[in-house]
């Protein structure tokens, strides 16, 4: 099985927004990827991890280890703090990652480029620092049916100590938001509306161009969760009309502890600070504070300075790809994925858009009678690693009458051999249960 | 064949015993795995004597949590409720009789913590508690 039977259009132009099968002018070698990942070393039963589960988290390349190597061995120190050599490097170290991560999400500046853990940490931030500001009795926030409990909780907990309103866009039968209620929704003038760019569960790509035009034209601002989108699809900050954009580095190859919430300069200007302590501060008197300039004013504390160092050589390590490519491959694989899964395992449910321009590498599917749990461990024992559960998406599952799924995910260094192990797994699983 | 799944198992969770409700339980108790969303509701029925009479079992979940329940519930019917509260986590999973991975300790071991906050009003429970006693 190759990757390379379906050539894809050269000419095609990709953006963030639905971003679909196109865009690649040369297929990537997803062998030579797999070679900068040091985990398809090691031996799994004389044989390598087929990993299918990277919307949980992504496997990490050479550079990004040897990037946080670096900062551990040769130049740990804190940042902005050290007048002396390794202090300055750093430093210099931490903001080039800022200007990395600015560059290949098409932010207009590394001011607007606040580092956090995770895209949770990220909503969070918002939810805490211009939800607490700007969302008042009565107020409206537009959520999805979509939406991973990170991007759900935190409203929660904002509209409870507000007394304010969550409404949600439902989803038709493929897991595709309904643009209707999303429109009706919007004449009642909410003052947010936050939505996933790619949902984690059903793999859905949302048309958030267009639904951040919608929401602007209500008066309303936009929040984009792109944890599932910032490591699968060209993402340009700039050109999707986002207010805020939130994602995971760990999900993106960068290590854990790595994230990034972005925002237009003016909204993180007029924000109130999220944490307090050391570096998010100008002057400090007992009594009052002066705040330090973004993105500065929401790092509170030594930040996760490896981490972040790592992210910005994961950004290198994708910008050098060609998130085009990326995108391109994973597509591939999911065409691959829609079209082979029903025939080789007649038995499976496949949930999910069913036109690939709409579905980012994500497949969640079940097996008649069989619980996920079960499938994901005896996957397991054949190195198949897939994920098992609700996948952080309680309401979703609701949804389609599910209390839980199996997903098969994607990234960069994923093969269809690795979907063929999966089919035959599946197959296995099947005669362990004599279905 | 997979040893993890042996006959006996699966032959459980295609046919579960004491499946169903009860007509006026004397407790009921819903229990849920927060990883995974799987529920199970656990109904008792206790006679005058301090036995357990009758007890059934609903939810849904996967091959371990359904069998570990199948065969728990089997196990206490008729019961004395003191010889219930000897009953531990380890006893549950020796029965299961199958190497449970630490991410699956929760589904072979619902039912056991779902029974023992049903009772837990009514007797001493002899056996440590779920978070005291780590399970091999």
């Amino acid at each position: 099985m190759t990757l390379t039977s379906k050539p894809v259009a050269a000419d095609s132009p990709v953006s963030g927004a639905g971003a679909g099968v196109a865009g690649a002018a040369h297929d990537l070698d997803p062998e030579a990827i797999r070679a900068d990942f040091p985990l398809f070393e090691r031996d799994f039963g004389g044989r390598t991890l087929a990993y299918l589960d990277s919307a949980a988290t992504s496997l990490k390349p050479r550079a990004v280890l040897d990037a946080v190597d670096g900062y551990n061995r040769r130049f740990t120190a804190n940042v902005h703090r050290g007048i002396y050599t390794t202090g300055e490097e750093a430093t210099g170290a931490y903001e080039a990652a800022r200007a990395k991560v600015a560059r290949f999400i098409g932010a207009p500046s590394a001011h607007e480029i606040v580092f956090v853990r995770n895209a949770t940490e990220a909503i969070n931030l918002v939810a805490y620092s211009w939800g607490r500001r700007n969302i008042g009795r009565g107020d409206t926030i537009v959520l999805t049916e979509l939406e991973h409990h990170s991007n759900l909780v935190p409203w929660q907990l904002l509209v409870q100590e507000k007394d304010a309103d969550l409404e949600f866009v439902s989803i038709d039968d493929q897991g595709r938001l309904v643009l209707d209620t999303y429109e009706a929704l919007l004449r009642t003038h909410p003052k947010l509306v936050a939505f996933t760019h790619v949902s984690n569960g059903l793999g859905t790509i949302n048309p958030v161009r267009r639904m951040a035009d919608m929401a602007h034209e209500a008066g309303a601002l936009v929040l984009i969760d792109g944890a599932q989108a910032v490591p699968h699809l060209p993402v340009h900050v700039g050109d999707l009309g986002a207010d805020f954009y939130a994602f995971s580095g760990h999900k993106t190859l960068g290590p854990t502890g790595s994230g990034v919430l972005w925002a237009r300069r003016e909204l993180l200007d007029a924000m109130p600070p999220f944490m307090g302590g050391g570096e998010m501060i100008r002057e400090v008197h007992l009594r009052s504070t002066e705040w330090n300039d973004v993105p500065w004013k929401f790092e509170a504390g030594t930040p996760d300075v490896a981490a972040e160092i790592g992210l910005g050589a994961a950004a290198d390590y994708l910008g050098g790809i060609g998130m085009d490519r990326v995108r391109a491959h994973e597509a591939q694989l999911t065409t691959y994925a829609l079209e082979m899964l029903p025939r080789e395992v007649p038995e499976i449910t496949i949930y999910g858009p069913r036109d690939v321009a709409e579905h980012a590498g994500v497949v969640t599917f079940n097996l008649p009678g069989i619980h996920p749990h079960d499938v994901a461990t005896l996957l397991d024992r054949e190195a198949v690693a897939v994920r098992a559960g609700h996948h952080c998406t309680q309401p979703l599952h609701e949804r389609i009458g599910e209390a839980a799924t199996a997903r098969a995910s994607f990234n960069v260094y994923s093969t269809s051999g690795d979907l063929d192990r999966l089919a035959t797994g599946l197959r296995h699983v099947i005669a362990v249960f004599g279905a | 064949m997979d040893d993890l799944y042996r006959a006996e198992i699966l032959e459980h969770y295609r046919h579960p015993h004491n499946f169903g409700t009860l007509d006026a339980p004397d407790v009921v108790q819903e229990g849920s795995n927060p990883l995974c969303g799987d529920r199970l509701t656990l109904m008792l029925a206790i006679d005058p004597d301090g036995q357990v009479e009758r007890v059934a079992f609903t939810g849904r979940g996967c091959a371990i949590s359904q069998a570990s329940a199948s065969m728990l519930t089997d196990r206490i019917r008729g019961l004395p409720l003191v010889d219930v509260a000897k009953i531990g986590r380890q006893d549950v999973l020796d029965e299961l009789g199958i190497e449970i991975s630490p991410a699956r300790l929760k589904c072979a071991l619902l039912s056991v913590d779902t029974l023992r906050r049903a009772l837990e009003d009514r007797v001493a429970w002899e056996a440590p508690t779920a978070e005291e006693a780590p399970v091999e």
